[in-house]
């Protein structure tokens, strides 16, 4: 019982600590953008005001949506997003819903996220956001083959490899690296992984070269376009816990490495510095894999964006997977 | 597939849109993501210029002419003024001819690197864009320089222009150039070296070059589809006679012609090459002597009120030729009529065609890629309050009804 409450309430905390740090991280990405194309940009707590005249703003729904799901579609999205934390180890902190939950649960949360996002898109009744919808629907096909290759093979290197630990748990890749597992060739195919779940990155928080289902110049804001008020603050909020929880995903089963073993120090202070250098981490990956990407690259359309992801990514991570197949059997 | 069904549904790009910046709706079938079929209606800027033309002389036109634009605001007044030194037989000191050419040449840089930022901007290169945008302001400061306004610059005037190059501008206008050579490259890099921009604007909007013929398509436009089009090499004004100056075509650059938004976009971008070098001339030739035909402007007016006669103002723009007809006849203050061809009125026939079989996604790209200039084209509207319906007026009713007003207000 009193773990229970313990565990509700480390998890509301860690809830709340999280969205907070997903709209500065956002604030950082929109300053760096900014800087990166000579410019000012906003304040770093843009994001949190942006937000505040949302939620004082009329929510509009259109009379051609149906209410339930325009309305239900971004707190399911939001929540859902959210829910991810809940189940990925914050540094050397084991998950608060630890063993409940593994990798296949992230995917499914992350895929319901997108969903929801799509079935509030149709339900709002408008054209612009029908193609938005139809297009984030394609745009996840196309990227969750790679990402299933990418997730699959590592559980698999990981169980044949002796790792400790369930195969599809992330506790198992946060306890023991999979670079100190690996052999010469298995590097290389964890690098191939890598670098698919990077490229994956964007199409799944919806940023550039992939925000294609939000397109503000080809179909305003498409998935969004009808949203107002309450209900498109919690589309911003799903956004932009989406890209933290993906860069936590990539942090955890890429660059799991512990601050606190390497000069090793124990006790609560362990705990703290490999939290504190684990959000630091997600901070790297979230300025390269998001923001320097979509500084650096225009949007593609959508088929352009399949065949990026069936032919190019998913072929770099049917490599990885060869190349970590041939690391365990040889 | 199988079935014959209707599965095909409009989604109307405009009139209001983010990727579009003057008010015009494009009507697009659209099956999936394919453009079946489009259809432009415009109409939703006329602002019935001409009209107000006709309560006011010709000097105080040039700053109505001017504001047909808020892009190519010389070219039009340099059209507007060289159709009323036609009409009058006025000359133009040679001075005032190269001015006005530095001045045609900057605006062309300005729009071009405008279209440009615009352009990536419209398929989502967003640093392109600010790039670009910090690469205009170079220009805008040197016109800044020379006229005192960054937009209607208030430069020409019947018989010359009233502004002259003292030395400050001619320094601004040598940092100018220095910049644009050492600055501008690294723009040409960013676009053209960029696969997802190679990507967008590939094979988009193609526009043969037989269609451009057919369609009467002019400037960059007609230039990206390999047609050597360009009044300041084929009926070369103001100083361009002497330049040494030759169309941009895709071909004489990268040996083909795809007639897509990226030869518009390379034709553009190599344009502003072709006007650093022309302004280079320019300063190299600049003659000594007067800027206007005649500075008192009483006397001016008095001439233009006893001219007599139509005169014709056509000029290269930068979206393409830009024509000015009017009458003026003795004895009267005022000009008789004055018409405006604005080049987006020929480009925008091609659009219908560019559209077909391309995607929704690219849809705003090439609206944009002939480099609309709605306001400028919008010269005539058709509407009808008492009965509330929409009235389409077939190109027969309009010949008829034009020459029936033309020859009302020249009382034949």
């Amino acid at each position: 019982m009193i773990l229970l409450m313990f565990k509700i309430i480390a998890g509301v905390a860690l809830l709340v600590f999280s969205s907070l740090l997903s709209f500065v991280f956002e604030g950082v990405d929109r300053i760096f953008n900014a800087r990166m194309q000579l410019r000012i940009g906003p304040p770093l707590f843009q994001p949190f005001l942006d937000l505040l005249k949302l939620l004082g703003k009329e929510n509009i729904v259109p009379r051609r949506a149906i209410p339930w799901a325009f309305n239900g579609a971004p707190w399911v999205s939001a929540v859902a997003a959210m829910m991810i934390f809940l189940y990925v180890p914050m540094g050397s902190l084991p998950p608060i819903l630890s063993g409940s939950g593994d990798l296949i649960l992230i995917l499914y949360l992350l895929g319901l996220s997108s969903v929801a996002m799509a079935i509030g898109g149709f339900a709002s009744g408008s054209t612009y956001a029908n193609i938005g919808a139809q297009r984030e629907m394609v745009l996840m096909m196309s990227y969750e083959l790679p990402l299933a290759v990418v997730i699959v093979s590592m559980a698999w290197f990981s169980y044949r490899s002796g790792m400790p630990g369930e195969p599809f748990s992330l506790e198992t890749f946060v306890g023991m690296p999979v670079w100190s597992v690996a052999g010469f060739t298995g590097i290389f195919g964890l690098l191939c992984l890598m670098v698919s779940l990077m490229a994956v990155v964007p199409a799944e928080v919806g940023k550039s070269p992939m925000d294609i289902a939000e397109a503000k110049t080809e179909i305003l804001e498409g998935l969004i376009c009808e949203y107002s008020g309450r209900n498109l603050a919690m589309m911003k909020v799903a956004f932009s816990i989406r890209t933290l929880a993906m860069c936590t995903v990539v942090v955890s089963l890429f660059l799991p490495w512990s601050l606190g073993k390497m000069i090793q120090i124990e006790g609560p202070v362990f705990f703290l510095l490999d939290f504190i250098f684990f959000w630091i981490k997600v901070f790297f990956v979230q300025v390269i894999g998001v923001t320097l990407i979509r500084t650096a690259f225009g949007r593609y359309k959508i088929w352009q964006a399949s065949q990026f992801y069936w032919f190019h990514i998913a072929g770099l991570s049917l490599a990885g997977m060869i190349l970590l197949s041939l690391d365990v059997v040889l | 597939m199988a079935e014959e069904v209707n599965k095909t549904y409009k989604v109307p790009i405009g009139p209001v849109h983010v990727g579009l910046k003057e008010p015009i709706t494009a009507w697009l079938d659209v099956d999936g993501e394919r453009i079946v079929k489009a259809t432009i209606r415009p109409g939703a800027i006329h602002r019935g210029i001409e009209f107000m033309a006709r309560d006011r002389n010709p000097i105080q036109i040039i700053y109505l002419a001017e504001r047909i634009c808020g892009i190519c605001s010389f070219t039009h007044i340099v059209a507007f003024v060289r159709a009323v030194e036609d009409a009058a037989k006025i000359e133009v000191p040679a001075r005032a001819q190269y001015i006005r050419t530095l001045v045609l040449e900057l605006e062309r840089i300005h729009s071009h690197i405008l279209w440009a930022g615009v352009a990536c901007y419209t398929f989502g290169y967003d640093s392109a864009f600010h790039l670009g945008m910090i690469l205009r302001e170079k220009v805008m400061d040197v016109l800044e320089a020379l006229s005192g306004n960054r937009v209607n610059y208030g430069t020409g005037t019947v018989g010359g222009v009233r502004r002259d190059i003292t030395p400050s501008v001619d320094k601004a206008l040598r940092d100018m150039i220095v910049f644009y050579k050492s600055e501008f490259g690294v723009f040409y890099d960013v676009v053209m070296e960029d696969p997802i921009a190679k990507a967008r604007m590939r094979n988009v909007g193609v526009l043969s070059r037989e269609d451009a013929v057919t369609n009467c398509a002019l400037g960059p436009t007609a230039r990206g589809s390999g047609l050597r089009v360009d009044l300041r090499w084929s009926a070369p004004y103001e100083a361009y006679c002497d330049m040494d100056i030759k169309p941009v075509v895709p071909q004489d650059h990268v040996g083909e012609v795809h007639g897509d938004v990226f030869d518009r976009f390379l034709v553009r971008v190599l344009e502003v090459y072709q006007s650093i070098k022309i302004i280079e001339n320019v300063l190299a030739g600049l003659p000594t002597g007067a800027l206007m035909w005649e500075s008192k402007l009483p006397k001016l007016l008095r001439h233009l009120k006893q001219a007599e006669g139509t005169g014709w103002g056509i000029v290269e723009g930068p979206r393409g030729d830009d024509s000015h007809i009017l009458r003026l006849t003795a004895e009267k203050e005022n000009i008789t009529w004055w018409k405006v061809r604005a080049p987006t009125y020929a480009n925008a026939v091609s659009w219908p065609i560019m559209f077909k079989d391309n995607e929704l996604a690219d849809a705003p790209l090439i609206i944009n890629s002939i480099d609309p200039c709605i306001s400028c084209m919008e010269r005539m509207v058709v509407t009808d309050r008492s009965s509330g319906s929409e009235q389409i007026v077939t190109k027969n009713d309009l010949l008829r009804l034009c020459r029936e007003k033309t020859g009302r207000v020249m009382g034949a």
